[in-house]
């Protein structure tokens, strides 16, 4: 964590406060604690806020405040962070997924570069609670950490033009789950029938920062089952 | 009440408004109308609201049987706009009636993206607050896709029609030169690139590539050096963001932007210079030039100026 949040501009209308840079749940709720705290206080002029792992992006109209203004009233939200707390609802998600075979094309690939059996990766994948730390690059997409060593596994070298939706990845020390289909270059290693998110809904995304996640190896049929009831 | 029908899609037609606010840290793109200046601009023309939902044409434009008397307009990139076999006028207001045929008969003979709007708004549900199409996520706009053949385009009921002709004045209309300047900020990760990185990027020029869409735009050009390999965490992204993955060669960010990202980011464009870059289209070329946040800032306030103040210099003139 940095001693002292780092401000600085994002653009014309954003403003980037960065906490730390490294994937931390302290770090993390001090990224939640300041959009909650800013939210409550209805910052004149700020639009609109996107938590991420260290960083929150705070979005203003500039023809009602100025970059300098808000540094200074964010700054003094600062030393009630810790007290104002992020307060996030915590649910335990437990999330079925198939793994290997057409589902998961890179499980292959992560248990060869582990010198694991492809059995091994899914023990340890879905043993592991993970925390869900920010919801970003497409709608309902939950960011989630920490994936232990033994399976931590880099990016795909060329990502892919098409994921399924449901897709359940590793890149790095993180996992996610692909709502829709679409481009990327997480090692695929299942796939789960949930939906993740409904635009319809009262509550749009299925995660939320903070909740908690646990996988669980289901069958084919399985999949399919819970599919057609959805 | 039923106005158009689509007899040819065109290349790529969506429904679109300002864009879908709040809704960025559940992972939902903003969307909306890429060149906000062409879109607010063929609102005004008829008297609607800047908000109001229009369609976004791109490259090649549809062909539309009109159901039903309405007023016109057609904004941003000129694609030789016809009706009824004889080229009309963009950038004004049109009357149309029952049974008149609406087409585009060249591809962007300059431009990217053109808006056709209608008296009174396209009828199309609120989605998250927002009439505009997201295709990649299916929802939004026209039953959350792009427009195909046969689909039949809604106004809300029509407010009065306009008994004035409405035109844009010739200073107004902006030329889209195939190579141009675009007004950046720094930051806020320029300090993974190198020195000579940043000069790169302010002195080369950078050719607009056919990886060119409503998400973002792939440029090629010179590499632009860092100083590690290594990733920055993944933090949000923004509609301008210039982020630069291992090949050095950036890639800008539009109106269906991923919320957020791990590649570093060099630069921000400058809002009024986002709706400029969607008029380019692949072999355009750019030059990235460098403002302060207080100019970004003064450019920033002068343009939605502009857009508020459009309503007042158009040329109205009696019927």
């Amino acid at each position: 964590m940095f001693s002292s949040p780092k401000y600085s501009p994002m653009g014309d209308r954003a403003l980037l406060v960065r906490f730390g840079d490294t994937i931390d749940l302290n770090i993390n709720s001090k990224v939640h604690a300041l959009c909650r705290a800013i939210e409550e206080a209805k910052v004149y002029g700020v639009e609109e806020c996107v938590p991420a792992y260290a960083s929150l992006l705070v979005y203003y109209n500039p023809l009602k405040t100025s970059y300098e203004r808000l540094v200074f009233q964010l700054k003094d939200l600062e030393p009630r962070l810790e007290k104002i707390g992020a307060k996030m609802r915590g649910l335990k998600i437990v999330v079925p997924v198939v793994y290997g075979g057409k589902f998961g094309p890179d499980l292959h690939n992560v248990a060869k570069y582990h010198n694991l059996t492809e059995k091994e990766v899914i023990r340890i994948h879905s043993e592991t609670e993970y925390a869900v730390f920010m919801i970003g690059f497409v709608e309902g997409f939950p960011y989630m950490s920490k994936v232990p060593g033994a399976i931590a596994t880099p990016r795909l070298d060329t990502p892919r033009l098409k994921i399924p939706a449901g897709s359940v990845g590793i890149a790095g020390n993180q996992t996610g789950i692909y709502p829709c289909e679409s481009p990327g270059g997480w090692q695929i290693i299942g796939r789960t029938p949930l939906t993740l998110f409904n635009p319809y809904a009262k509550q749009p995304a299925l995660f939320k920062p903070g909740d908690h996640v646990k996988f669980k190896s289901i069958t084919v049929k399985e999949f399919e089952t819970i599919s057609r009831k959805a | 009440m039923e106005l158009f029908r689509l007899v040819k899609p065109g290349l790529l037609t969506t429904v679109q408004d300002l864009g879908r606010f709040g809704f960025q840290k559940f992972g939902v793109p903003v969307s909306g109308a890429m060149d906000k200046y062409a879109f607010a601009a063929a609102n005004v023309l008829l008297g609607n609201k800047v908000s109001d939902a229009c369609l976004e044409i791109t490259l090649v434009g549809p062909e539309l049987e009109v159901l039903n008397e309405a007023q016109v307009a057609v904004a941003g990139a000129d694609f030789s706009f016809m009706v009824n076999g004889d080229f009309a006028s963009m950038w004004q207001m049109l009357n149309v009636k029952k049974g008149d045929a609406i087409a585009f008969s060249g591809s962007a003979c300059s431009g990217c993206r053109a808006y056709l709007s209608i008296r009174g708004g396209i009828d199309v549900p609120l989605v998250l607050g927002s009439r505009s199409t997201y295709t990649r996520g299916g929802f939004g706009g026209y039953e959350g896709r792009r427009l195909k053949a046969g689909d039949v385009i809604r106004t809300f009921a029509p407010r009065q029609f306009l008994k004035t002709t409405r035109v844009m004045p010739r200073e107004l209309i902006p030329d889209y030169e195939k190579e141009f300047f675009v007004n950046v900020t720094l930051g806020p990760q320029e300090d993974v690139f190198m020195a000579k990185g940043i000069e790169t990027f302010l002195s080369s020029v950078y050719t607009v590539t056919s990886e060119a869409d409503r998400m973002g735009y792939r440029l090629d050009g010179t590499p632009i050096e860092r100083k590690s390999a290594t990733e920055p965490l993944t933090d949000a992204l923004t509609i301008g963001s210039v982020q630069v993955p291992g090949n050095g060669k950036p890639i800008v960010l539009m109106a269906d932007a991923q919320t957020s990202g791990g590649y570093p980011k060099i630069a921000t464009v400058a809002t009024p210079d986002v709706s400029r870059l969607a008029q380019a289209k692949p072999n355009d070329k750019i030059y990235f030039n460098k403002i302060s946040l207080t100019q970004a800032h003064t450019k920033y306030v002068e343009f939605i100026k502009m857009l508020n103040q459009l309503e007042n210099r158009l040329i109205k003139q009696k019927v």
